[in-house]
This record gives C-alpha cells, sequence and structure tokens, in this order.
C-alpha cells in the first residue's frame, strides 16, 4: 500500500519503535526563541548536559521585541532576550539577535533562510512551527521540556498521529486569498477538528498558491488542533529553494504522498464557495464570510464569545467598526501579504478613527519592502511601519489593544485577551485588513 | 519529574469546550525565566469574575470540557495548573501540545468519552470525591487509556532525557547514516 507525505518523512525519521512505548524521532531543525526556551536551558545546565547539534540548532528573537523606539521592551522582556543571547553563548547555539539583519519571526526566517527543507522534521516551542509544513516538512510546536530533550538528545518521544487529508476542490474566486481558505476550513473541520491528527492540504487551489500562501495555511493547523499540517512539495517549493541558494534534492520528488495511500480521515472543502473570511467570536472556528451577518449564537460558548465581543447578533460584519488594523505575523507578514495589503492602499489614506500598523515579519522583508517602496505606501496612507517582530500577534511586547479596542488583524488567534487584556480581535487576510483600515469598518478592497 | 500513582479529591468542574492556553496562563507571565511561581496567576483574566467556577470550588483534580489547552505551546499553562495545585486533568479531549506537556511534569491528563466526564462533573458537583489512579487507569472507575512506557514513567516519575540517552547507540548510528 502506498504511503502519505507524512508517513514517508516520519518513518524516515525512526530511530527506535517498539511496542507499547511512543516512537523516538529524530530532528533535523530546532528553532528557538526566547520565550520558551530559558527553563530548558536551565534544565541542561542542572543535570550537566550539553547541546547535542548546536549545528541543527538556530536562535532568534521575536515574541518581546520592540517593534518602534516610541515603545521601549519592559525590563522582564530584556531579561527575557539577553538570557537567550547569553544561553546560546554558552552553548554554542547560532543566534540571529535583534539588530543582526537576519532576525524575525521564527517561522519567517526559517524558511527564508533556506533552513525549512522537504522532508525534514523541524520543531520549534512555539504552536505555529507547523508552517513549516509548506515545504513538505513535518514540522510541530513542542513545550519547554521538550525543548530541552531536543537540545539534549536531538530526539523526541512522539506517539504517531493519525492522518487527515483537507482536499481544496474547485477554483478560488477573485479577491479569496490563503488565509481565507484556511479560515474557511477550520470554521468546516472545527477548532479540535485536527486533535491527533497530521494534516496534508491538496487540491489545485492548494497546488497554485505561492509558498507565502502555503505557509499561511500551514501556519493555522494548530487553530484546527493538528499539530502538523503539511503540502506535499513541487516545482514551487523548488523555485523557492533555489532563489535562497538551495538546490533540488532529487528525493524530495518522491515525497508526495502515493496516489493509492489511505488517509485515517478525509475533508473536502467547496473552494468555490469561499469567500473574504472573518472571525467574529473568541476561536479561529468562530467564523463567517464578509457578506454575512453575526449569527445566533448556538451554545453558551458562542454566547461568551459575543458578550465578550461586544457583538450583537444579525449585525451585518461589513458594518461592524474597529479601532485598529495589525497587518502582521508569522501567518501574514510575508513579502507577498506586505505588496498585497501595499496595493489596496497606495494613494489612499487610513479612516481618521483607526490606528493601523504594519510589523514586516523578518528584517529582510522589511528590506526588501523599503527597496520596493512598500514603506513609502503604507506611511503615504496613514500607517505605521515597524521592525520585525510577533508585535500585535501576542502582545508580549508593547504592541498591545486597550481593554475594548476592536481590531481587523492578520494573525491567528482571536482568543479572549490575546492582544491585550479586553481587546477584540478579528482575523482577517491582508487584503480586508488593508481595505478596513481605509474604511473603518470591515471591507473587501474597492 | 514528579512521581504520579494516583489521587483522590473533590474536583473543580470547568465545563467549558476550547478553554486555550492564553486563558490557563495570560502571556504578560511568559516572561518569567523561572519554572515555578505561575499557580498565583492561572486563569488571571478569567479569576476577576467572581462567579469563575475556579473562585468557589477546590479540589485536585480538574473536571474539564473539550479541547482543554488548545492553542499556544506554552509549557507554562501545566506549570500553572500543576502550581495551583491540580495533579490530574479529566477531560474528552485535549489540544494535543497540552497534553504532551502535561505528561512531561507529571501532571496527568485522563481523556474519557464526554459522557463519562459529564457523569463525573455530576458527581463531583454532587459532593462526591473522586480518584484517578494511574496504576489502575481508571478515574472516577472508569477506565483511560495510557501507553505503558508513559504511564511507567510517570509513576516512577522518570527523567525522560536520561531514558532517551539509553538509545545514544540508536542516535548515533542514525546520525551517521544520515550525514
Amino acid at each position: 500500500m502506498g504511503r502519505t507525505l507524512f508517513e514517508k518523512v516520519w518513518d524516515s525519521h525512526v530511530v527506535v519503535q517498539g511496542e507499547g512505548r511512543p516512537d523516538l524521532l529524530y530532528v533535523d531543525l530546532h528553532l528557538v526563541h526566547e520565550v520558551t526556551s530559558p527553563q530548558a536551558f536551565e534544565g541542561l545546565r542542572l543535570a550537566g548536559r550539553r547541546v547535542r547539534r548546536p549545528d541543527l540548532t538556530v536562535a532568534t528573537m521575536d515574541h518581546n521585541v520592540a517593534t518602534g523606539d516610541d515603545t521601549p521592551a519592559d525590563p522582564l522582556s530584556e531579561q527575557q532576550l539577553e538570557t537567550l543571547a547569553q544561553n546560546c553563548a554558552e552553548f554554542g547555539v547560532p543566534i540571529h539577535a535583534t539588530g543582526s539583519g537576519r532576525e524575525g519571526i521564527v517561522h519567517v526566517i526559517g524558511p527564508e533562510l533556506g533552513l525549512t527543507q522537504p522532508g525534514k522534521t523541524i520543531v520549534c516551542g512555539d504552536s505555529h512551527t507547523s508552517t513549516h509544513g509548506a515545504f513538505g516538512a513535518l514540522a510541530f510546536g513542542i513545550g519547554t521540556s521538550e525543548v530541552e530533550h531536543v537540545l539534549a538528545t536531538q530526539t523526541l518521544q512522539q506517539r504517531r498521529p493519525r492522518t487527515l487529508r483537507v482536499f481544496f476542490d474547485g477554483e478560488l474566486a477573485p479577491g479569496v486569498t490563503a488565509k481565507d481558505l484556511v479560515l474557511a476550513a477550520i470554521g468546516q473541520i472545527g477548532v479540535d477538528g485536527g486533535v491527533g491528527h497530521a494534516i496534508e492540504y491538496a487540491g489545485p487551489a492548494i497546488e497554485r498558491l505561492s509558498m507565502e500562501g502555503r505557509m499561511t495555511v500551514c501556519n493555522m493547523s494548530i487553530e484546527a488542533g493538528a499539530r502538523a499540517g503539511m503540502i506535499a512539495p513541487d516545482e514551487t517549493t523548488f523555485a523557492y529553494l533555489r532563489a535562497r541558494g538551495v538546490a533540488t534534492d532529487e528525493r524530495w520528488r518522491e515525497l508526495p504522498s502515493d496516489p493509492d495511500a489511505v488517509f485515517d480521515r478525509e475533508v473536502v472543502i467547496d473552494v468555490a464557495a469561499v469567500k473574504p473570511q472573518v472571525t467574529w467570536g473568541t476561536n479561529p472556528g468562530m467564523v463567517v464570510s464578509i457578506d454575512d451577518v453575526v449569527p445566533e449564537p448556538a451554545n453558551e460558548a458562542a454566547e461568551r464569545a459575543l458578550a465578550y465581543m461586544g457583538l450583537e447578533p444579525g449585525t451585518r460584519i461589513r458594518d461592524i467598526h474597529v479601532d485598529r488594523v495589525f497587518i502582521g505575523s508569522c501567518t501574514n507578514s510575508r513579502i507577498e501579504d506586505l505588496r498585497a495589503a501595499a496595493a489596496v492602499v497606495r494613494g489612499r489614506h487610513v479612516h481618521p478613527s483607526v490606528r493601523a500598523m504594519v510589523v514586516p515579519g523578518s528584517a529582510s522583508i522589511k528590506k526588501q519592502a523599503e527597496a520596493e517602496g512598500l514603506d513609502q505606501v503604507f506611511a503615504a496612507a496613514g500607517f505605521e511601519w515597524r521592525r520585525a517582530g510577533c508585535s500585535m500577534c501576542l502582545g508580549m511586547n508593547p504592541d498591545v489593544l486597550a481593554p475594548g479596542e476592536r481590531c481587523a488583524s492578520t494573525s491567528n488567534r482571536n482568543f479572549e485577551g490575546r492582544q491585550g487584556a479586553g481587546g477584540r480581535t478579528h482575523l482577517v487576510s491582508p487584503e480586508v485588513a488593508a481595505a478596513t483600515a481605509l474604511e473603518g469598518h470591515f471591507a473587501v478592497p474597492a | 519529574m514528579k512521581a504520579f500513582r494516583s489521587v483522590t479529591s473533590p474536583a473543580v468542574v470547568l465545563d467549558r469546550p476550547d478553554v486555550d492556553t492564553d486563558q490557563i496562563i495570560p502571556k504578560q507571565f511568559l516572561k518569567r525565566i523561572e519554572r515555578s511561581g505561575f499557580g498565583e496567576f492561572l486563569f488571571f483574566d478569567w479569576r476577576k469574575d467572581p462567579a469563575f467556577e475556579l473562585n468557589h470550588q477546590q479540589g485536585r483534580i480538574l473536571l474539564a470540557g473539550r479541547n482543554f489547552g488548545c492553542g499556544s505551546s506554552r509549557e507554562h499553562a501545566p506549570w500553572a495548573l500543576e502550581d495551583y495545585g491540580f495533579e490530574a486533568i479529566v477531560a474528552p479531549s485535549f489540544g494535543d501540545i497540552f497534553r504532551q506537556n502535561s505528561l512531561k511534569i507529571g501532571l496527568l491528563p485522563v481523556e474519557l468519552p464526554a459522557e463519562q466526564v459529564r457523569d463525573l462533573m455530576e458527581r463531583a458537583r454532587a459532593g462526591e470525591e473522586l480518584t484517578v489512579d494511574l496504576e489502575e487507569r481508571t478515574a472516577g472507575g472508569y477506565p483511560f487509556a495510557l501507553d505503558d512506557f508513559t504511564r511507567d514513567c510517570l509513576l516512577e516519575g522518570l527523567d525522560e532525557i536520561a531514558l532517551t540517552l539509553r538509545d545514544e547507540a540508536a542516535i548515533a548510528a542514525y546520525e551517521l547514516a544520515h550525514a
């Protein structure tokens, strides 16, 4: 019987397998950032252990960094960033520190530096590690104990997940983006629909996506409950890597799922029916199209979500006004996202009641965007143009919402308080975020 | 890791689905570089509401809704639950990363069918003490699944890294074959 992409990558990384125990899986690339690593390095120190493969480990600073001179990092953040630098120096781990020119959101720089490659196993103490699955890698988030385990052994004890194929059937309508595809899929599967599974995204709409679009899709796998989401590598993948100095390994062509491979589950998404998406509640599965209205609550959780979001059922999504717009995060801060948003706002101006910011995903993207004049387009339109970092996706840095503020955000989580205590987050694509900034209420590009 | 054998205690009922780790421990507390002391910040924002479930129930077992601990990979969430005093969490399902993180620190996540969790919630609300027994693999009398390796690690409180390093030869051989 044929094997799936996931099975091929998993099987080729099993170091030890046995009855009644999880597989011992080899890790090809371990990405590290400041928030989930200090206790792991401390654990190594206490046990007198070293980092087994510093050459397969790469660190960067992203969650806590200040993205503007107006708002310096607080002392605790500074301490955490400094701790990472010290730990990397002590254990010989390469680091792309703030100011190095190679820093950025960990899931943006991995691909950008050519480190993310088909067939690799990639882990990081961050749930959005699934992003790297866009290259046909098996990539998933881990906690700090597992970070320590990987640092010490370059392996993980892992239960093999089941497989779920999400097949996008049909053609994408104009104005519909990768973000809309994945939000619609989460709406259909549910926020726990992928629990215990590794997802493979497939179908013509996926094949036609750029690498940036594929990363957006895989990034949000965890929002459907799946630790990993993957897309078969193809010529688009190889071209992206070639542009970053990585030659095509012929073995990558054998990675895609075999035609007779069987998935444990299969879900089909009708792509033609997908319109630009906007979340209305407090998890990414609470989502409707921009042409819809806020739904009647179906249960207690939905009632709580509506109360938190300050929304009435029946309100047209397009009539909801926003205070803030955030374009950034590991979901949507790549050059293609910024180009798409800039095309919408060029020659126009942000609505007077809205504060809008653009935060590129990496120092390199910032540089590229500035070379293309995108920073000028955003600045002329009234957007703040900031330095690379996680920024307002999770508000661990000075970029936060005030209580009650409503934000159209290109990030990945609309959980209560995610962008700041009491803040109200609506997840959208960069195009919708940009149009919304201009209009002051949810809108699609004119 | 802390060993876990069994716990008998009143149970705290938190009957909400999709409780994410951002709620369990909000981001402003992730800046600490220590592993302890997170308990006082558990459910920081929700605890401001006097009606919140944890403000008027006590116990070392938490009965939760489906998909408990979804979202962010922050291990600070199980650290906070454990530091607060919970030893076991029973739910119809867990976020995958949260479940894994909990197992690594000796906070036992127990998965039971939704109707059994519902029954336990009713029994807890009626004042019954519940027992979660890892040796027997039962919670409130209902059997649950957990692989032998993971169970033994928990029962003995074994250092998983030390266990893995017993496979050092296999790891080195893998590296040699894939160099």
